[in-house]
């Protein structure tokens, strides 16, 4: 090993806490992205896998009653592979000890074996037989939710008749590997399920022999989709078809899709945080370890060797340590990864996994880091490369302090010595002071980032489920009933209130726009659902004519109130018409429009009729109510505001715990390193000044106060900073997670200001009781008899 | 080497601070360096003290165990009746901070504060000090006593060391080389400021140097070679400083 060599292993040694400090920095970067990408990577192979293996369908669509003839018809559309036709209803289901009702989706199945597409993956008992016709497949999720377990029973109302099945197979199915119920959110396991069951019984159970409601194909590929879509279209109107989807908007699927997105925006906005403080710590650390290595390395070049090789050197010094962080990062990445892959398959239930974090993601993080510290270096190794020997060899003039700067600071009579020391050390260095104050306040902004979520989340679902849902029930019919049927519901044991409401499926058309959506139909007077805008937190006004739509859906509409869009009915007799959006609301949460439910009917050319009731109830009859809905035919579905809720909280809040966990306590990693490389940095160029305060007679707690006086003053500097920049991060993030899906509201609890200080001052508390240790042990005399 | 007593110029009095069979061995792996080799030696108030050795000698390790810098391996040193050498790491502090002046070579300054404040550092914890501008003006540098040290020549610094060593009113001033890193011209103000101190307050002070000119303005001059005390001179006439010449 050459000399230069065995010195760089040396100077790294020498200086290990530094350079795990930065390492540990560089690492944390580097984990965030490995994460992401082996998050994204995996759960993007997962799915494709899944859906190849079970057969996963391209197009979906739905008619109210098509005649199976017509298969032949839609299998002969160009492009399309293969096709299932089926039926499928919602149904309430009674179950044992379960008061409250529960919805299933019902989807027909061959009795003799998986359908050709979409077919299930069979986790536990076997295929329905064509023998006994009364046996279901159950989801695995609402099996487990009710402990329901191969041969028991329950109870399915289809088309008001209840019928007992029984299980004799759990599944899992790619078509719902997110499943929800109409009108909801979130999954919840426990009131809503999907369950198949023989195509027979279906067709007896719905009067639908020989024909189908709902149609999926696969296409070839190069298949043109819009083509197929508006030939299926087209087959399908004479029987009630609503318009047929991809893929893309088919619910499951595009929910994943959504989570592999949220992964991919936090894939691109942490470690570029991350990487952007390495960057600047490992600039601030090597700029003045080389001002500490100014006569070695005039000596080294007084005995000839070139500003290269001197810079080569020290940018082999940024590679290893570069290299330590990247495989402190990689693997905390990969384990990171693989934590939150399996959270993601548990939680989507993926039959298969698959992990296997290829070489990009690795590369990537070692590519990023490493270009990005030498950015950061590049400066500094240029200084020593070109530093004139002879210059060099001479130690460095003692750094000016000007007069004039505290000449006019009257305040300044008040401080002691140390104080002005520390002072003025900032003063002196207002750019490195500025650079440590900008790296704390970095970490201290992520640390709010990452904390401030469940601010955001606990106002929005506040916002959401209580004050623009004041409902404490949902209730869906089968079918569209006369307005005068919602005195009966009004008139249920333990209903306060009623207020009919109607879902519409249309798709909103402006210029080359089209979005897919639904009209939630309400009366003016509605009070417990209505049209609430999250950002004034007030209700608003239902005119009677027009639209009120959400400011999310008129952006991509491009429109503003007082411009008109068309709106086409996807049900009934499909009228299309021109509406006025009378005015625009913020919404934290999809993008709803509503209308006059009265507006609606007459558009729709119907009676006043309605299909969902809104109730609030009376807690105390709670139990009558649901037994008595349980048992009503005519209801299709009930949803219960407070298990809503409940869901939320457990899905989205109890995952995003442990990326707050996770990434809050990288930011804290973070912290630390910053200060302890500032701290540490500053002890090995002002040992000599420490220890001749010692020699004065200045105690060891006094010179640590000299050396940390500095580094504190900082950290109150980065405190109000740091907020700043959390605001600004949280603001970022809030943007760039504005989908159609959620937008995230902009709230940052004082709380969690105070908590991620907190979590700054400890980190900053350890690195100073590191550093403090080194001062205590400060060889006096040495440092005194040296020459600076 | 034959008893202590007789060799000092001011046998009716009590040492300032004295050390007996003071030896100091560093280790450093197999290797033993014996600094130094059971050194006597006593320091008498107002009288002004300079050890002479050639480098390796064992006088700045000397010096640094009189001042409460080091330990000695075995010895004692005394301040008053208190045993300096089985001082807690705190009681030294306290020594340094209320009766030791230094004053080293490389002058130490803090290069962030001026030399009114390289001064009050001292002043501030100290118990009886001078005003900052008075221990400045008795080194002649009232003038510039705003300025930080890098607007200061070489012997301006010293200076300023030097009034920052005594502006507590020590006991005792020791001084490392305190020319040393100077030439004679400013290296002769520098003395000449000692001698001042030493004269005017009173202030038992021990100059190290290999400077045998620097001899010259002492009472006593120690000469140290191999860690142990070779010989003593007494100068019936101390010459000043600024007659010195070398």
């Amino acid at each position: 090993m050459t000399p230069l060599n065995k010195k760089l292993f040396r100077d790294l040694w020498r200086l290990r806490g530094q350079v795990l400090a930065i390492a540990l920095v560089i690492g944390s970067g580097v984990a965030t992205l490995v994460m992401s990408l082996s998050t994204i990577e995996a759960l993007e192979a997962t799915t494709e896998a899944y859906y190849q293996r079970y057969r996963f369908a391209d197009v979906f669509a739905q008619a109210k009653r098509a005649p199976n003839h017509l298969s032949n018809k839609i299998s002969s559309i160009p492009g399309v592979q293969s096709l299932q036709t089926r039926i499928t209803y919602y149904a309430t289901l009674d179950i044992a000890n379960f008061e409250e009702p529960a919805i299933g989706q019902i989807i027909s199945i061959p009795e003799r074996g998986q359908p050709l597409l979409n077919q299930l993956v069979l986790r536990k008992g076997r295929w329905i037989s064509d023998q006994n016709k009364r046996e279901v497949i159950l989801t695995e999720p609402f099996a487990e939710a009710h402990s329901l377990d191969l041969g028991d029973q329950f109870a399915i109302i289809m088309n008001g008749h209840k019928r007992p099945f029984t299980v004799v197979g759990i599944a899992l199915s790619p078509e719902f590997i997110y499943s929800i119920a109409p009108g909801s959110l979130l999954p919840d396991d426990q009131r809503f399920g999907v369950m198949w069951i023989g195509r027979d019984i279906l067709e007896g159970a719905y009067n639908l022999k020989e024909s189908f409601n709902s149609l999926t194909l696969s296409l070839s590929y190069g298949a043109e989709e819009q083509t197929v879509l508006n030939q299926v279209d087209a087959l399908l109107e004479p029987y009630g078809g609503v318009s047929a989807i991809t893929r893309k908007d088919q619910i499951s699927n595009w929910f994943v899709m959504n989570e592999i997105a949220q992964q991919k925006s936090m894939a691109t906005i942490l470690p570029t945080i991350f990487i952007a403080v390495a960057v600047f710590l490992t600039n601030m650390v090597l700029a003045r370890l080389i001002a500490t290595e100014r006569t070695e390395i005039g000596l080294l070049k007084a005995f000839g060797y070139s500003s290269i090789q001197i810079g080569w050197q020290y940018t082999k010094l940024v590679i290893f340590i570069c290299l330590i962080g990247v495989v402190i990062g990689s693997i905390l990445g990969s384990y990171f990864g693989q934590l939150n892959t399996v959270m993601f398959a548990t939680m989507y239930r993926f039959p298969i996994l698959i992990y296997q974090p290829g070489p990009y993601s690795f590369a990537m993080g070692a590519f990023i880091s490493i270009f990005a510290a030498l950015l950061g270096a590049l400066g500094a190794v240029r200084r020593a490369a070109l530093l004139p020997p002879a210059e060099a060899m001479i130690p460095p003039s003692p750094p000016v302090y000007s007069q004039t700067a505290s000449a006019g600071n009257n305040w300044y009579k008040w401080l002691d010595q140390p104080t002005r020391i520390a002072l003025r050390q900032i003063r002196r260095w207002p750019i490195r002071s500025f650079m440590t104050t900008c790296g704390i306040a970095l970490a201290l902004g992520l640390i709010i980032m990452n904390m401030q979520w469940s601010d955001s989340l606990k106002h929005l679902s506040k916002v959401y489920f209580y004050d623009a849902q004041r409902q404490d029930v949902m209730v869906g019919l089968h079918e569209a009933e006369a307005k005068r049927a919602i005195h009966d519901l009004a008139h249920l044991p333990g209903v306060i209130r009623a207020e009919p409401m109607r879902f519409v499926s249309v798709d909103f058309k402006s210029g080359p726009v089209t979005h897919r959506g639904v009209i939630n139909a309400i009366l003016p007077e509605s009070e417990l659902y209505h049209i609430y805008d999250d950002a004034s937190q007030t209700s608003i006004k239902l005119p009677t004519g027009g639209l009120v739509i959400a400011t999310k859906l008129a952006e991509k509409l491009a429109v503003k109130t007082g411009d008109s869009i068309w709106v086409e009915v996807l049900e009934g007799r499909r009228p299309k018409v021109l509406l006025p959006v009378v005015s625009t609301f913020e919404t934290y949460i999809g993008t709803p429009a509503f209308m006059d439910l009265n507006a609606v009917n007459r558009l729709l050319k119907e009676q006043p009729s309605f299909q969902y009731a809104n109730l609030l109830i009376d807690d105390y009859n709670k139990t009558d109510l649901f037994k008595y809905l349980k048992n009503t035919p005519v209801v299709s579905a009930v949803m219960l505001k407070e298990s809503a809720l409940l869901a939320f909280d457990q899905t989205i809040i109890e995952h995003l715990m442990v990326f707050i966990t996770m990434f809050s306590g990288l930011a804290v990693l973070l912290a630390f390193g910053v200060t302890y490389n500032s701290t540490r940095i500053a002890l090995s160029e002002r040992g000599r000044e420490l220890a001749t305060l010692r020699v004065l007679g200045f105690s060891k707690g006094e010179i640590s106060y000299v050396l940390l006086g500095e580094v504190m003053f900082l950290i109150v500097l980065s405190l109000p900073l740091g907020c700043l920049f959390g605001w600004l991060l949280v603001w970022t993030m809030a943007a760039s997670f504005d989908t159609e899906m959620f937008r995230i509201p902009l709230i940052i609890h004082a709380s969690t200001y105070g908590y991620a200080i907190l979590l700054v001052l400890i980190a900053a508390a350890i690195s100073a009781a590191v550093v403090r240790r080194r001062v205590d042990k400060l060889d006096l005399i040495r440092v005194l008899k040296t020459r600076e | 080497m034959s008893g202590e007593q007789k060799l000092t110029t001011n046998i009716n009095l009590k040492p300032t601070l004295s050390a007996v069979d003071l030896t100091k061995i560093y280790r450093s792996g197999d290797l033993e360096v014996h600094a130094l080799r059971g050194v006597n030696f006593a320091l008498y108030p107002n009288e002004m003290v300079v050890l002479l050795g050639a480098s390796g000698s064992g006088k700045s390790t000397l010096l640094n165990i009189l001042g409460g810098l080091d330990l000695p391996t075995s010895g004692q040193v005394l301040y008053g009746s208190q045993n300096i050498s089985s001082a807690s790491d705190h009681e030294l502090t306290i020594f340094r901070r209320e009766h030791v002046g230094f004053v080293f070579q490389f002058y130490n300054l803090i290069p962030s504060l001026t030399a009114y404040e390289n001064v009050a550092l001292v002043t501030e914890i100290a118990p009886h000090p001078l005003s900052p501008s008075d221990a400045l003006e008795l080194v002649g540098l009232h003038e510039r006593q705003h300025h930080f040290p890098a607007q200061l020549s070489g012997g301006e610094q010293q200076r300023v060391a030097i009034a920052r060593a005594i502006a507590k009113q020590p006991d005792i001033l020791l001084c490392d080389e305190p020319t040393g890193a100077l030439d004679l011209q400013t290296g002769v103000l520098v003395l000449e400021a000692i001698e001042n101190i030493n004269k005017q307050l009173g202030t038992a002070t021990a100059v190290i140097t290999h400077n045998t000119v620097v001899g010259g303005m002492a009472d006593r001059i120690v000469n140290i070679s191999d860690g142990a005390i070779s010989g003593v001179e007494i100068n019936s006439q101390r010459q000043p400083a600024k007659n010195l010449v070398w």
